[in-house]
């Protein structure tokens, strides 16, 4: 499927070496040497080596390491903030590392805008005149910039606060005018390095979940930086591993989480992979709505549309599971002019006791969305898992 | 037995430079002084035309305004002062020498330190060049203004600028240097040019610091003007060299309260702008 989706950032061989002979340091990295290797030979910092992957369009892309892994390097290495030793990033059919200075600031105008883990707004300038700052230097007529500016505000949830400055800011409000400042600008990428790192966990949680919500309405293409694996499995599409520079493993938070590449991804996940303790019952939530026996497909599609669930569960007096009912079948059912429910019950869909590891629960939800039930040694219905809540738990465990 | 090693004649390469320059160049210091003597003349019979009590409540008005009202009093006062000692016109002397000399000062000095934060090579061929210009004895430059332009206030001039320029350049330099990182690469990240980045951010980020500058060289400024009464500049230090001459102390601490005045009141009038700016 991935590759098909469309991309929007192309980058391949990309390295930095940080020193005055790069050449020296990379052929030695040809050689296999590591970075720490180089470093004690040449005193040059092999920053990054040889990174290669796609943004595809309109998702957001998190980049996760340890600190000094060289995340920043990497994201100011897209808009040529630090100059790359080697390799391309085709943006839109150009290669940043070869565009002309003038080139250069255009294509910054276009398609970046970035946001700073120390928010780095202009003390000097209001809210809403830092809002402007990405137009104004494109020379964009006052009351566009001015609107524009002030719809970017909303967004975040800044009305009112334009004429204040920075530092009468809170620490979360500071960072939403850097975000709002990045969005008046209206470019294709928006650029986050470590954005939340320097809020505190709740607001954090905020932002994350804001950006979340600006992201789904606006589908802008976003290179996330954290060092956060929380940060990362709840808000990343796909995640890319650094480690010292290189990439260690690309893909979706369950695909990380399940499949960890090597040790490295490992250790990382372990303090997060409470999984292994965590068990069913942690991220269970209750049955919204189940069907009798004796119910008739009419007043169990009723009872489906009512809650806004695409299939039900079948219980019996006990609340003891017997099985599912699906929406379609249902429908067809009633057309059927069919009465009892007994023939469209099925048992194909997954079924844990509460104390199921939740790591174990990653596997289950391939095939069909249906949740997993949870259920009792004697078979009552206790509950249900849906795949969300799964990361959501392990990502709020890991913070302890 | 000691070696005989010639004395370098420093002192004669020097003179011959100078007068080589001022031969050389007698068409344009001539225009420089003519040009600056004009600026002196009017500007001191605009403020002598003033009667003593406008300007006054000028000042004190401005004083109000910029560091409020206990400045403005202690304005009154100390100009009250003065103009009671008979001080007033050679105040207003030395006042205009300060005025012009710090504006070529900080003429001059701002494009300097830009670009002296700007480029590294710049800056370190700099600093020591202003090293020099602070630690030579104020009155070395003295004499050879005299040459160029002549004894009167456009040597003493001359001579201020030289003097008084260096924090000026200095501050600018190192309030842009000053600029967080962060900033420059948000300015960067979002695509501005030299330009934009210089106007937009380091110069007005930096303006405070600039401003102390500017105090700084104001205040070397009148300590200039006041020892070039000696190659016959007017004003209050004209007062002071007449009443050493003379051997008449109370003249010369009169003289010498007036200045102290004088500069007490630019100060805090230039410190005012700088806390004005942070304010806001
Ligand atoms: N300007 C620089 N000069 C030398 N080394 C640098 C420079 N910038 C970063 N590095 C080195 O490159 C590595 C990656 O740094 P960075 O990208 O900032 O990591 P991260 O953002 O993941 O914490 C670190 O080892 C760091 O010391
Ligand atoms: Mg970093």
């Amino acid at each position: 499927m991935s590759e098909t989706r469309p991309v929007k950032i192309k980058v391949r061989g990309l390295s930095k070496v940080f020193g005055s002979q790069p050449k020296k340091a990379l052929e030695l990295r040809d050689q296999g040497l590591k970075r720490s290797a180089i470093l004690d030979k040449t005193s040059q910092t092999l920053g990054l080596s040889n990174i290669g992957f796609d943004v595809y369009e309109g998702e957001l892309l998190v980049i996760m390491g340890l600190s000094g892994s060289g995340k920043s390097t990497l994201i100011r290495c897209l808009n040529r903030l630090i100059e790359p030793s080697e390799g391309e990033i085709v943006i839109d059919g150009e290669n940043i590392p070869e565009l002309s200075d003038k080139s250069l600031l255009e294509c910054r105008r276009r398609h970046f805008s970035m946001v700073f883990q120390n928010f780095a707004l202009f003390p000097h300038r209001t809210v809403q005149q830092n809002a402007e700052y990405g137009l104004e230097i494109r020379n964009v007529d006052k009351d566009e910039r001015r609107q524009a500016a002030r719809n970017a505000l909303k967004q975040v949830g800044l009305e009112g606060w334009e004429d204040a400055y920075p530092n009468q800011l809170s620490g979360g409000m500071q960072q939403r005018v850097g975000l709002a400042r990045a969005l008046a600008n209206d470019s294709s990428v928006l650029l986050m390095d470590e954005a939340f790192s320097a809020l505190d966990p709740l607001i954090r949680k905020d932002m994350q979940q804001e950006l979340l919500e600006l992201q789904h309405r606006m589908k802008k293409t976003t290179v996330f930086i954290t060092h956060d694996l929380d940060e990362a499995l709840s808000i990343g599409d796909r995640i890319i591993l650094l480690k010292d520079g290189e990439i260690v493993q690309i893909g979706t938070p369950e695909e990380i989480l399940t499949a960890p590449a090597d040790e490295y991804v490992e250790r990382f996940i372990e303090g997060v992979d409470m999984s292994r303790i965590l068990t069913a019952r942690s991220a269970m939530r209750p049955v919204r709505a189940t069907a009798r026996e004796d119910d008739g497909p009419r007043t169990v599609l009723r009872k489906m549309s009512e809650n806004g669930l695409d299939s039900i569960y079948v219980t019996n007096r006990e609340r003891r599971l017997l099985g599912l009912v699906e929406g379609e079948v249902a429908d067809r059912a009633v057309k059927d002019g069919q009465q009892g429910i007994a023939s469209l019950i099925h048992q194909d869909f997954p079924c844990v006791s509460p104390d199921e590891p939740l790591h174990n629960l990653f596997a289950m939800f391939s095939g069909k969305s249906f949740p997993i039930a949870v259920v009792d040694y004697d078979k009552r219905l206790l509950g249900v898992v849906v795949k969300g809540a799964v990361l959501a738990q392990l990502a709020e465990s890991g913070e302890h | 037995m000691a070696i005989e090693f010639p004395r370098i004649p420093l002192g004669q390469w020097i003179e011959g430079g100078l007068n080589w320059l001022t031969s050389e160049y007698s068409m344009v210091t001539r225009g420089i002084s003519r040009f600056t003597q004009t600026g002196i003349n009017g500007l001191n019979e605009g403020l002598m035309w003033l009667p003593e009590w406008a300007l006054m409540a000028v000042i004190a008005m401005l004083c109000w305004r910029m560091a409020g009202m206990r400045l403005a009093i202690g304005a009154v006062a100390g100009l009250a002062l003065i103009w009671n000692l008979g001080l007033w016109n050679p105040m207003i002397e030395s006042l205009t020498l300060v005025v012009i000399a710090t504006l070529v000062a900080v003429v001059i000095a701002l494009p300097v330190g830009i670009a002296a934060a700007l480029s590294e090579r710049l800056y370190r061929t700099i600093m020591p060049v202003l090293d020099f210009m602070q630690t030579m004895p104020a009155f070395v430059y003295l004499i050879p203004a005299i040459p160029f332009f002549g004894i009167g206030s456009v040597s003493a001039i001359f001579a201020t600028v030289i003097f008084s320029m260096p924090p000026a350049i200095r501050f600018t330099t190192l309030g842009i240097r000053q600029v967080p990182k962060e900033l420059i690469e948000a300015a960067d990240a979002f695509g501005s040019t030299r330009r934009q980045k210089l106007l937009k951010v380091q110069l007005p980020l930096s303006l405070p610091t600039i401003m102390a500058g500017i105090n700084q060289t104001i205040m070397l400024a009148l300590s200039m003007v006041v020892i070039a009464a000696m190659i016959g500049a007017d004003g209050l230090g004209n007062e002071v060299w007449r009443a050493i001459q003379r051997l008449r102390p109370g003249d010369g601490f009169e003289a010498g309260i007036a200045v102290v005045i004088l500069a007490m009141l630019l100060d805090r009038l230039t410190q005012s702008f700088r806390k004005e700016r942070k304010q806001s």
